[in-house]
């Protein structure tokens, strides 16, 4: 498998680039469309998605993914802000830099203010074939989804709600794995979707 | 279980910031303005530290009027950012209000007056996360030790003078390389003489790092400060009067923004300097009176 990159224009990518690394995995942080060039997989994180569509737009790293994706050579997991950009629709009237490769609607900081975030066991189903998985979940300010594809996997939800969801070679979750030491969820991502981009 | 307020919850608030800035706004305009500049967070202030240090007096919490027209604001325009606000140090009653208005991050701020000046906030109470001021290692871990979920430097608040910050930046991370190098035996004395918990000095030579994220703050005013700060160690910035003191905050907010994502590289550095209007004017902290200096506020 080729490197696999965090996208690090802000937020938490030096913890997702820990966790890549201990899965096993070359990982490098990317902030220009060249850097994309070297990757076969990119997370993106959790941040500040007005911030984040801000940069991301004036660096040309929004065209640059979803070329890179739609051409079928980039596998991406987005974490809570992550999630956001990676779904093709947000509540409300924003104007952010979403991808829309997940046919979702999302609503962002759905949970109220930060006294509100929680950690919460939840199930993963069967991640790499081994069965569900017990997963402590770390919610921060995080966003839900409310309205689903028909294209949509349903992989693990909280209370109802769906926290990590699957659409072709794109895996997202409201929840921050990279903030816990639980580095499986990475593996999964790599096993089960980077891995299909040929090198 | 379904738990809030936990430890990895308020430092996971803090992780989520990283690589960002951090803007102090005093109106809902403001707010804005930061907003779409790419503020990570915005403090919520009635006066930015520079007015503090101007007008003089007892300088307290925000009326919960202004903080509440800055939240409404932002939520109206959609915009999700979160909002910080500034308690007394030791004014845990403060903390209380600010958490009970859903503030996200309750900085215990030596630019207020303080209001206790032996004991800081007993921050493990509170479900907000708080951020304290450092000027050294032994300083962090003691407001760590307290609950702090994020340290940043004191700087000098209101100077738009980077040279504090610097000190204090190069203080802590210095102080983390030498403890890196430390026998184990040697340890207690150390946490002895910094005066911090044995705890936390072996989590730090043991890890190099804080066990919470290190941001900067007090006097950075322009892109390259921001970038300098970076470079140094911080993972993210405060911008307090540097913005909206400057003659167009809007595009230097921006410019600081990106300084801050790519501040190892010169060249982008030098695009986003350029052509900016002036800088907050400031004053030079070295001819500053000891006493006119914020930062000793706090132990």
């Amino acid at each position: 498998m080729g490197r696999i990159g965090a996208l690090a224009l802000q937020g938490d990518f030096e913890l997702h680039i820990k966790m890549l690394r201990r899965a096993g995995v070359e990982a490098a942080e990317i902030r220009t469309p060249a850097q994309l060039d070297s990757v076969s997989g990119l997370v993106i994180p959790g941040g500040e998605s007005t911030t984040v569509s801000r940069l991301m737009r004036r660096y040309g790293l929004d065209k640059a993914i979803r070329d890179r994706y739609l051409s079928g050579s980039l596998a991406v997991y987005g974490t809570c802000m992550g999630m956001i950009l990676v779904c093709s629709d947000t509540e409300g009237d924003h104007d952010l830099a979403q991808l829309g490769f997940i046919d979702a609607t999302v609503e962002r900081n759905a949970y109220g203010p930060q006294v509100e975030s929680f950690e919460s066991d939840i199930v993963i189903d069967s991640v790499n074939g081994a069965g569900p998985m017990l997963f402590r979940a770390v919610f921060i300010r995080a966003p839900k989804v409310t309205r689903l594809g028909d294209g949509v996997k349903i992989l693990a939800s909280h209370a109802g709600a769906p926290a990590l969801i699957s659409q072709g070679l794109c895996l997202a979750g409201n929840f921050h794995p990279e903030l816990t030491d639980d580095w499986r969820l990475h593996k999964y991502f790599l096993d089960e979707f980077a891995a299909r981009i040929g090198d | 279980m379904e738990e809030k307020g936990t430890m990895r919850v308020k430092i996971g608030l803090a992780e989520m910031l990283k690589g960002g800035v951090i803007m102090d706004v005093t109106t809902p305009e403001q707010a804005l303005i930061a907003a779409e500049a790419g503020a990570a967070a915005v403090m919520a202030l009635e006066r930015v530290p520079a007015d503090i240090r101007r007008d003089g007096g007892v300088a307290r919490m925000a009326d919960p009027n202004v903080i509440d027209g800055i939240i409404k604001a932002l939520k109206e325009k959609k915009y999700e950012v979160p909002v910080m606000a500034k308690a007394r140090i030791g004014h845990f009653v403060e903390a209380q209000i600010l958490e009970a208005m859903g503030v996200d991050f309750v900085d215990e701020s030596e630019v207020l007056t303080p209001a206790d000046e032996h004991f800081h906030i007993d921050k493990h109470k509170f479900k907000v996360p708080f951020v304290c001021g450092a000027r050294n290692l032994g300083e962090a871990l003691r407001r760590i030790g307290e609950g702090a979920a994020m340290i940043r430097t004191k700087g000098e608040a209101g100077s738009g003078d980077v040279v504090e910050a610097v000190r204090h930046m190069r203080a802590v991370t210095g102080d983390i390389r030498r403890l890196t190098q430390l026998p184990d035996e040697e340890l207690m004395t150390e946490a002895k003489n910094l005066g911090a918990p044995y705890d936390l000095v072996k989590y730090v030579k043991e890890n190099g790092k804080l066990p919470v994220p290190n941001f900067a703050a007090g006097g950075i005013a322009t892109p390259a400060d921001a970038a300098l700060m970076m470079m140094l160690g911080a993972e993210a910035v405060f911008v307090g009067s540097g913005i909206f003191k400057s003659e167009d905050p809007a595009t230097r907010a921006k410019a600081i923004v990106d300084a801050v994502t790519h501040y190892r590289d010169p060249k982008v550095l030098a695009e986003v300097s350029r052509g900016l209007k002036g800088a907050m004017r400031g004053l030079d902290v070295s001819k500053m009176d000891e006493k006119d200096l914020l930062q000793t506020r706090g132990w």
